[in-house]
């Protein structure tokens, strides 16, 4: 299968956050942002996205992962974190580029997004009022890149 | 007891002390938060009479009662003080992270009281409070303060509120900017800051945030988000508010040219259609707000070209109608250069439009402005009053002071002209057009404002005749001005209020889902009257006199010279008829004071120390 990942379009994000509050609600029954899987940025007053993890090809965080706590599903292509495992050392956070990986404290491992397994789309993408958030894939985005450069080209 | 803390910080910045006090569960129930909790608040800590720009007067942050939630436009955040502009309740709303990040400390209210002795910016990390010093802070807008304090800090999720050049400067109009763009705005609280010589609050938040239940909470907020995808706020989301430009025209209630006019005959390319088409690049929204009615227009060529700046409605009618200026460019430059200096775009637009009269009249000359040509329209004179505003230099620093002070002070029948009521400048609504407006205006807790008094939907509704003062007013404004003191409280933004049906049994049970505290429809209702009635005691206390609730010279002599209602003032009966109907839906007496059963009943708690030898309302202190 194609790997899933989460992506913002920052023209469209408006930066309000909802997909902050609503994963953290989803995922840890408390409204916090250092505890949500996305994260929202912003670059200044008028330009924000949010990031998720993008389930690289070649998972720089599992490769940093000294216990072997990190594991890409063959299946789904999402990173479980097996929490027995994991020491919360933090070696995942600092390889990781985009920041997509963030340490519960409470339970000394790491969290990252998983696309709301089980859920029929992930809830950051259902609430994003702007629909700026989806799920996507490579080949969604580099198809709608080519059709738009062709539409300036001819 | 979820989302609130029950606790305050309380700083005093002469001694550098710090202590937490404990507040119950009750106080916050019957004062919701927001502007509630921060007026109760500032009645506890205020000694009576004292100077605006005093140690003593406390300046209060005062948290949502929701914020930290989901619940769509709850996080925001209330200042309350002594306004330096009216003397009286300064009260202003902001939102967005700061907002989240106020309540995430653990704190439901800060009151800061004293003097630092050079420029100091406090880090509240979650409990511990850092002083630190601002000296290079100083001088510097709030975009830049906040970049370089997080580069101080270390940390970009410090999030934080701050003054600029205008607050340092006290200008009696300053506000106080948080996450860049969001300004608490009016009455001056920037002014307090900055006599306090506190130059920014940065605030590092991280306890996470637990509601009482949360499957409610979710479930009603995300039917609320999705409501605020629909009609309910359309006129937001797409023209944003510069979408009432036409429409106030269009009901001669577009004050224009300091309210000479009532519509103003370039208002189509200041409306928001033309905006829309012609500027608008992006929009924005403050934390958890599904509507981002944040309107963000570039100005693609000529003299400010590249600028790229938020406007609202009243922003907009300010420094373009109401100079008489109809150009874009200069507009949303003006907007960009009042939020540098950190000062009310509303104020600052009426205190330049006294002053075009003034100049107009030959009551200012070329030498008080240092040769510029102060006269309606002139767009670059517009910006460079602006910039003598903000640095209390030349005419600015008249002009600072606000329309009532500088009229009195330059005297010779300007007082006709100055738009304000107890000192606070006119919103972009002509009372003449619109007399539920006007009485709402006139009896107005904080001044001249349609936020406390939304008395204008009364008037736009078509359920009146707007153009006729009469009885039954007093009783449509109160009912207006509670909902608002509700919303103001809870906080939930104005502008998903259609988002709601029954709005007191919904919010009563949101705010029950969500603190966990059961309430009543009836006791959130209660609420918005005891709030009012806080403030009233509160102004009451600083000297307010029955002959401050009224209009300027201007709107009682001066008639809507064409358009719809051509002819039409107010008459000082009408408005009298409708104030004491006021006072008599209000349940106050005749002279508009308090009857101490009112506050019994209302039970505005007798904790609060009494205090005697006052002129007016003696019953109000002898809780």
């Amino acid at each position: 299968m194609e790997r899933k990942y989460i992506t913002c379009n920052p023209e469209l994000c408006t930066g309000c956050g909802i997909c902050e509050m609503v994963c953290s609600a989803e995922k840890e029954g408390v409204y916090c942002s250092e505890l949500s899987r996305i994260h929202l940025v912003y670059v200044d007053e008028k330009t924000a996205m949010s990031i998720a993890c993008r389930f690289c090809e070649n998972t720089p965080c599992i490769s940093a992962c000294p216990r072997e706590a990190l594991e890409m599903d063959e299946v789904s292509n999402v990173i479980r974190v097996n929490k027995m495992r994991c020491s919360g050392c933090g070696w995942c956070i600092e390889a990781c580029d985009f920041g997509a990986i963030v340490l519960n404290r409470s339970t000394k491992s790491v969290v990252l997004c998983d696309l709301c397994e089980g859920r029929s789309q992930p809830k950051c993408v259902e609430l994003c009022p702007k629909q700026a958030i989806k799920v996507s894939t490579l080949e969604i985005e580099a198809q709608s890149a080519r059709d738009k450069v062709a539409k300036t080209l001819l | 007891m979820y989302l609130y803390h029950g606790r305050i910080l309380l700083i005093n910045l002469t001694t550098q002390e710090v202590k937490v006090e404990e507040l119950s569960p009750s106080l916050l129930k019957g004062y919701l938060g927001g502007v509630g909790l921060a007026t109760r608040l500032l009645y506890q800590y205020s000694p009576p009479r004292s100077d605006a720009l005093s140690p003593d007067n406390p300046l209060i942050f005062a948290s949502s009662a929701l914020a930290g939630t989901i619940i769509p436009t709850s996080n925001k955040h209330a200042v309350a003080t002594k306004s330096p502009l009216t003397g009286l309740i300064g009260d202003s709303i902001s939102s967005s992270f700061w907002s989240l990040a106020l309540k995430r400390t653990g704190f439901d209210a800060l009151v800061i009281k004293g003097i630092a002795e050079s420029p100091t910016y406090l880090f509240i990390d979650n409990d511990i409070v850092h002083f630190k010093r601002a000296e290079h802070l100083w001088g510097k807008g709030s975009p830049e303060t906040e970049r370089c304090i997080r580069s101080d800090i270390g940390d970009n999720r410090v999030k934080v509120a701050s003054i600029g050049p205008g607050g340092e400067n006290l200008v009696r109009y300053a506000c106080i900017t948080n996450d860049s763009n969001r300004q608490a705005g009016r009455t001056g609280t920037g002014a307090v800051m900055g006599s306090k010589k506190l130059k920014a609050i940065a605030l590092r938040g991280t306890r996470p945030i637990t509601v009482n239940n949360l499957d409610e909470v979710e479930r009603i907020s995300i039917d609320l988000i999705h409501k605020a995808e629909g009609p309910a706020t359309e006129k937001y989301r797409v023209l944003g508010t510069p979408g009432n430009v036409l429409v106030l025209n269009r009901l001669s209630a577009l004050p224009t040219r300091n309210f000479q006019q009532s519509s103003f005959e370039k208002a189509e390319s200041v409306s928001g259609e033309n905006l829309a088409e012609h500027y608008l690049t992006k929009v924005m929204a403050c934390a958890t707000c599904p509507v981002a009615c944040g309107h963000i227009y570039t100005v693609a060529e000529g003299a400010y070209s590249g600028t790229q700046w938020e406007l609202d409605y009243e922003s907009l009618f300010a420094l373009g109608p109401l100079c008489g200026v109809d150009h874009i460019p200069s507009i949303i430059k003006a907007a960009e250069l009042c939020d540098y200096y950190g000062i009310d775009t509303i104020s600052t637009g009426g205190c330049v439009a006294w002053a075009m009269e003034c100049f107009e009249k030959g009551l200012l000359s070329r030498e008080d402005t240092e040769d510029i040509d102060l006269t309606f329209g002139n767009h670059a004179a517009l910006l460079e009053v602006i910039q003598k505003i903000g640095d209390r230099s030349g005419i600015g620093n008249l002009l600072a002071e606000g329309v009532s002070i500088a009229s009195s002070k330059l005297g010779r029948n300007s007082e006709h002209w100055a738009m304000h009521s107890k000192g606070l400048e006119f919103p972009g609504y002509d009372p003449r057009a619109m007399k539920t407006s006007a009485l709402g205006f006139a009896v107005g807790l904080r001044g001249a404002c349609h936020n406390r008094s939304p008395a204008y939907e009364i008037d736009m509704s078509g359920e009146v005749d707007r153009f006729k003062g009469e009885l039954g007013r007093g009783s449509k404004v109160v009912e207006k001005e509670d909902f608002a003191a509700v919303l103001d409280s809870l906080i939930i933004c104005k502008f998903i209020r259609r988002c709601f049906g029954d709005f007191y049994s919904e919010a009563a049970n949101l705010y029950t889902q969500a603190t966990g505290m059961d309430l009543t429809p009836s006791e959130l209702t209660a609420a918005g009257e005891r709030i009012n009635n806080i403030k009233k005691a509160f102004n009451i206390r600083q000297g307010w006199k029955p002959g401050d609730d009224w209009l300027p010279p201007r709107l009682f002599s001066d008639p809507i010279t064409d358009g719809e209602g051509k002819g039409t003032v107010i008459t000082e009966e009408e408005l009298r008829l409708m104030i004491d109907d006021y006072y008599k839906a209000r349940g106050w007496t005749a002279e508009g004071l308090i009857p101490e059963e009112k506050l019994r009943a209302l039970e505005i708690e007798v904790s609060i120390a009494p205090v005697k030898g006052l002129e007016y309302g003696t019953q109000v202190y002898n809780l």
